[in-house]
């Protein structure tokens, strides 16, 4: 077990296993950012997943799979948006609506595309590449980590320079921030909150879907249904714990794929199967209470209690 | 009623409309026989004594998870551990009536006794952790249904499972089900605990301190805490009875004639659909047996439509997401009804101006 824990298998899994976690997280922190909760994130990955089945299988290659699949997941995005915005929904409730009609929303399409209710194998998708860096696979222990790995989960690392840059280095990134941290003053100052949203959270759905494709065209090769299994939420908490910033997200997010790609490799074990699949879900609750702590207790402190 | 309250009362129905006829152009686009289908999930249900029967089994569930999400919402704390808390109970039933051996008469009482307790204490972790960490009770609640569902798969494979039929328990014992009142229909006097738990909330809610003192704290926070109310107390009574009522209607559902055995191995929604039972109920516990006959109407109507046609029961989850959409969105219609009010005053001014 503990050869199994330091050998580098072990560590490219967990990569593997934070990729869709992590670009929820980014999709959870650029919309937290905005002032706003995305938890359709959850919805947004499980219909993306089954496109990125169908439109890879329709484009014949995953480039277009994985561009249509963005482009509808912006769309999404920006349907939340316009409930939320235009029509005051409460952004939960409106959440919640979207990740129900995604959990029928699916089987439903599925059924009707394939004539399978459980699983997408008739569809001949493609699954994004497994990339092999030259002279990175030739170091020894490391090479074997960071090469060898799915495109997405490259771009996934690569969202987390760009989102960072995004927020903190470009005028828009700013307007964003400055829309979630005050709304009010930010429109005193000639910035239109309502359009600054609306692109945070397209964009959140850019970045949700993504990880939802990688769900069904990296992870799995196929779609099956529920497949988010709740990896939306993680995300939504990995986000919070990261104090809603790429950086923070990411380092989060790896944590908890740490837990996944554990729970994985512990199915090899005797331990019964029902109690390593809480693993994941248990790490994010103690992990949310850890970090959740100690910011009421630094609160408490500055408030000089 | 006034006028707005009305106005309130046409936008749900034209929601609800407007949701169906979506749902019917989707069907329109998925079937080959679409008329069929949809005519079949509309009159389905009427077809039968025992289809009309199984609307009213199928509300009891709703009219549950409704009212302890009504309570729990009303106190603004979007705890959505009624899934799990649920799921909890009907375990819990399960593994009283299955291994406790008590007297028949008791056995089932005792059962959904446990149930509650179990799940109130489930649905105030989420509660506790918020108290004693500040973190967000809508995460914590999302996960711990997961780890209530792998908790109840863990015992039920290893503690309670019948080697002869796979991923079930063993049977329930014929005494402790719930007793059928109506013959040739499964309708069980859990409806009426049901029926009771609705009308408590209510008064819960609304005609006793405590209630007040949660739908202040759900209006607005801040202002409650300067009234002295005492928030910890709100934020854990209104999960806790909303726990309770969540397990109570996973042990009756378990112990009702539709179910044998406890064969729960994934998730059933019932803690999601108590979303749109709240919303269309408005908060109110009063109006959530409407609102589940509503749901259960289209429940049972889409599952006899799955049978007969080439439409599945998903097309309901469809629906109701779309009808929590248009409730929810405040400016949905809003043209119209500030037009409605204008047109109102102007009258009334020239009424005066008459008078």
């Amino acid at each position: 077990m503990l050869q199994n824990l330091l050998s580098p298998e072990f560590f490219n899994a967990i990569l593997r296993a934070t990729t869709p976690i992590l670009f929820a997280s980014l999709a959870a922190s650029v919309a937290a950012k905005s002032g706003i909760t995305n938890m359709a994130l959850e919805g947004i990955m499980l219909f993306a997943a089954l496109f990125g089945v169908v439109f890879s299988a329709m484009t014949g290659n995953f480039a277009g799979g994985l561009l249509l699949t963005m482009i509808a997941g912006g769309l999404i995005g920006l349907l939340l948006a316009f409930f939320v915005l235009n029509l005051k929904t409460d952004e939960i409730l409106a959440a919640i609506a979207i990740n129900l009609m995604a959990t029928g929303g699916t089987v439903l399409l599925m059924l009707a595309i394939s004539g399978d209710r459980g699983s997408s194998t008739s569809i001949a998708s493609v699954s994004a590449p497994r990339i092999v860096i030259p002279l990175v696979d030739k170091i020894p222990f490391l090479g074997q980590i960071l090469s060898g790995q799915n495109l997405m989960t490259y771009l996934s690392i690569l969202a987390v320079v760009v989102m960072h840059l995004f927020l903190y280095k470009t005028p828009l990134g700013l307007k964003i921030r400055a829309v979630g941290e005050n709304k009010n003053a930010a429109e005193s100052v000639g910035i239109s909150a309502k359009k600054i949203q609306y692109i945070a959270l397209i964009l959140s759905g850019v970045l949700a879907s993504m990880g939802g494709y990688f769900l069904s065209g990296g992870y799995m090769n196929m779609f099956t249904k529920d497949m988010s299994a709740g990896k939306g939420y993680i995300a939504l908490a990995a986000s919070a714990m990261g104090g809603d910033t790429p950086i923070g997200g990411f380092l989060v997010s790896l944590l908890f794929g740490a837990a996944q790609a554990l729970a994985n490799m512990m199915q090899l074990t005797d331990i019964p199967h029902e109690l390593i699949q809480m693993v994941p879900y248990l790490t994010t609750l103690v992990g949310l209470g850890i970090y959740s702590y100690a910011g009421m207790k630094r609160r408490q402190r500055l408030a000089g209690k | 009623m006034n006028s707005v309250k009305r106005f309130d009362m046409f936008r749900m129905f034209f929601s609800v409309l407007v949701a169906l006829l979506i749902s019917f152009v989707i069907i329109f686009f998925v079937s080959e026989e679409p008329v069929t289908a949809i005519v079949t999930l509309i009159t389905g249900p009427l077809k039968s004594k025992r289809n009309m029967g199984d609307v009213v089994v199928a509300m009891v569930p709703l009219i549950f998870t409704g009212t302890g999400v009504c309570i729990m919402f009303s106190a603004n704390q979007i705890n959505l551990a009624t899934e799990g808390g649920f799921h909890l109970g009907g375990l819990v039933a399960a593994a009283v009536v299955l291994k406790m051996g008590l007297p028949a008469g008791l056995s089932p009482i005792v059962a959904i006794c446990m149930a509650a307790l179990v799940g109130a204490v489930f649905c105030a972790i989420p509660a506790v952790m918020k108290i004693k960490t500040g973190s967000p009770e809508l995460v914590s609640s999302l996960m711990i249904n997961y780890l209530s569902l792998w908790f109840c798969t863990f015992i039920l494979m290893h503690f309670l499972q019948d080697p002869s039929v796979g991923s079930a328990s063993y049977k329930l014992p014929a005494e402790s089900e719930l007793p059928t009142l109506i013959k040739g229909t499964n309708i069980h006097a859990g409806l009426l605990v049901a029926l009771l738990v609705a009308v408590l909330g209510y008064v819960f809610l609304y005609k006793t301190r405590t209630g007040y003192e949660l739908r202040l704290t759900g209006e607005n926070e801040a202002f409650a805490r300067y009234s002295g109310i005492n928030i910890v107390k709100v934020i854990l009574i209104s999960q806790m009875v909303g726990g309770v009522i969540a397990g109570m209607g996973g042990g009756v559902e378990l112990l009702s004639p539709i179910y044998s055995r406890f064969s729960w191995v994934g998730l059933l929604g019932y803690g999601w659909d108590a979303i749109i039972i709240c919303t269309l109920a408005k908060k109110n516990p009063l109006y959530t047996p409407l609102a589940a006959l509503f749901l259960a109407y289209l429940r049972t109507g889409a599952s006899i439509m799955a049978r007969y046609t080439d439409v599945t029961l998903e097309i309901v989850q469809i629906t109701q997401g779309i009808i929590i959409l248009l409730v929810v969105a405040e400016q949905f219609l809003s043209g119209m009804k500030h037009r409605m009010i204008a047109k109102e005053a102007k009258a009334s001014l020239k009424e005066e101006e008459v008078a």
